[in-house]
């Protein structure tokens, strides 16, 4: 990742690239523009440290909770810097993403109708379908610099395998130039699985990072549970620039990746 | 008489709405609530789809997002989130959405984007996730909010999602054909559109509320249908199937849920 790149760094609400979002933070990477469905926690702490110009998003709130209080406050009042945005709903984005992957410059969908979302996001536009006439919304694919992700796990040769809410991953690595893929663990070959798993080839992956806890407090699936608490707790840690910074300090900048297996641990 | 809450009489008013062999598109909250007490209760065969991926879920306790592992393990199959709104949702495999929202006008226009102006909100809300496209491409819209002038407004300041429109007709020129907005289920009452105008009306006054009590919590000049019932109120059953999911659901996340949040 390098500074000013367009970063897509999914998992819906599932397998969310915590470790990874650190890490960026970490390395003060600066101007990114962050794309995401739902910036959940990684989005609001990078946001927050200032990390990001500019969001692409279709829902940005903490799921089952509320506000993200360090995205509110970027828009809201411009801390700790502006923030542009570009904002779609998830059909968009989920379409988006499939166009990015299958090469394609944009994704034609029947959706925005009605929708205010059309008039205030030039990125949005409508194409009339060659065969019935019918006028369709179109957006941009999806092609970012990088993507990272997170998943179950990875074998000896490097292929990855994901499961459970399986979101865009697969969408957004395929779509990408670059990609970082963090995992639970390496096994030597993959068992038990079926023949229509999810499954990225080593070819199609740039890296690949084993980080044990790596999602939390997002989960993985057969590994660990989404940490509820953890997503209420950050409702009052973030609520405040100052309660906000100091957690990023103890827990960011004093940590490392090596600390998220303990998050996780029974 | 059983002893309830009006919360709970929302929830039970919800629940009753959908039929056994409807194909719910379901948000977190009181629209999760509501489909699930309905398939504990009267309709065992209802289909649950979230958006996150997950087709026939069957959740023994609430999710507190919408991607919580609970939904994918008592799945029948999960797909993509690109399938689900491809194949699913934009293909016209759903009967009912559910949805909330911050803002509601009476033609069941939902605002879930900013309270203020786009570009320089006074409070910038989540937005509208899957909404926009779940209220054109479901067969007809559930509305589940708490009713309150703040939430029941003249104008709203965004049109995350459409509803009616400005009345007849305006979904039609939009090109859109399914039934939109259909039931509008409050703490207070039911409202439906009015046959000719499309304007939300009472049709039914939940046990103990009074007509004054709706027009105070509705920022428009709310109207009532000729003919209104009164909602019977909660069955015991139906109460202890609400109270035990809700004790489970507590149990499971250690601290209790408002559930406030959509999408």
């Amino acid at each position: 990742m390098r500074d000013g790149d367009t970063v897509a760094m999914e998992g819906f609400t599932h397998l969310i690239p915590h470790a990874a979002g650190h890490e960026v933070i970490r390395q003060g990477r600066t101007d990114l523009t962050l794309v995401r469905m739902t910036p959940d926690i990684i989005y609001d702490q990078l946001i927050g440290m200032g990390c990001a110009s500019r969001l692409v998003f279709s829902w940005g709130g903490n799921p089952g909770v509320g506000s993200l209080h360090r995205f509110r406050d970027a828009v809201e009042n411009g801390w700790p810097g502006p923030l542009e945005y570009e904002e779609h709903s998830h059909a968009a984005m989920a379409n988006a993403y499939d166009a990015g992957a299958a090469g394609l410059p944009f994704a034609v969908f029947r959706g925005y109708r009605g929708a205010e979302l059309a008039r205030v996001n030039p990125a949005i536009k409508s194409i009339t379908c060659p065969y019935t006439g019918e006028e369709l919304a179109t957006v941009p694919a999806i092609a970012a610099d990088v993507a990272v992700v997170h998943a179950q796990k990875a074998n000896a040769r490097g292929d990855v395998l994901f499961e459970g809410i399986v979101g865009v991953q697969k969408e957004a690595v395929l779509g990408a130039k670059r990609s970082v893929v963090t995992v639970e663990e390496v096994v030597d070959e993959f068992e038990g699985v079926g023949p229509n798993a999810v499954i990225l080839p080593a070819w199609t992956v740039g890296a690949i990072a084993v980080v044990p806890g790596g999602a939390h407090p997002s989960y993985a699936h057969g590994y660990y549970m989404r940490d509820n608490a953890f997503y209420k707790m950050w409702d009052t840690v973030s609520r405040d620039r100052d309660s906000f910074t100091a957690w990023i300090k103890a827990h960011v900048i004093g940590g490392g990746p090596q600390d998220f297996a303990a998050h996780v641990a029974a | 008489m059983v002893d309830f809450t009006l919360a709970e009489m929302m929830s039970v008013t919800a629940a009753r709405a959908v039929k056994n062999d409807d194909v719910c598109f379901v948000g977190i909250g009181m629209p999760s609530e509501a489909c699930n007490l309905a398939r504990l209760t009267h309709a065992p065969d209802l289909t649950l789809i979230y958006e996150s991926g997950t087709l026939e879920t069957r959740p023994t306790v609430l999710p507190l997002s919408i991607g919580d592992g609970e939904l994918c393990e008592t799945a029948l199959t999960t797909v993509s989130v690109p399938e689900m709104f491809r194949y699913w949702l934009q293909g016209g495999r759903i009967t009912v959405g559910f949805l909330g929202a911050a803002q509601l006008d009476r033609f069941g226009n939902i605002n879930t984007t900013v309270v203020g102006d786009y570009a320089d909100p006074k409070v910038r809300l989540p937005g509208g996730g899957g909404a926009p496209e779940i209220a054109t491409s479901c067969g007809e819209i559930f509305i589940v909010m708490r009713q309150t002038k703040r939430g029941f407004v003249e104008e709203i300041d965004f049109v995350t999602s459409l509803g009616h429109g400005r009345g007849p007709g305006d979904r039609a020129r939009l090109g859109v054909t399914t039934k939109g907005p259909t039931r509008l289920m409050t703490d207070l009452c039911i409202m439906e559109p009015d046959p000719e105008c499309l304007e939300f009306v009472v049709t039914s006054i939940h046990p103990g509320v009074s007509r004054a009590e709706i027009a105070e919590n509705t920022g428009w000049a709310v109207r009532f249908a000729p003919q209104v019932a009164e909602t019977p109120e909660p069955t015991q059953v139906e109460l202890d199937a609400l109270r035990d999911l809700k004790a489970r659901t507590a149990a499971a996340h250690r601290v209790l849920e408002k559930g406030e949040a959509a999408e």
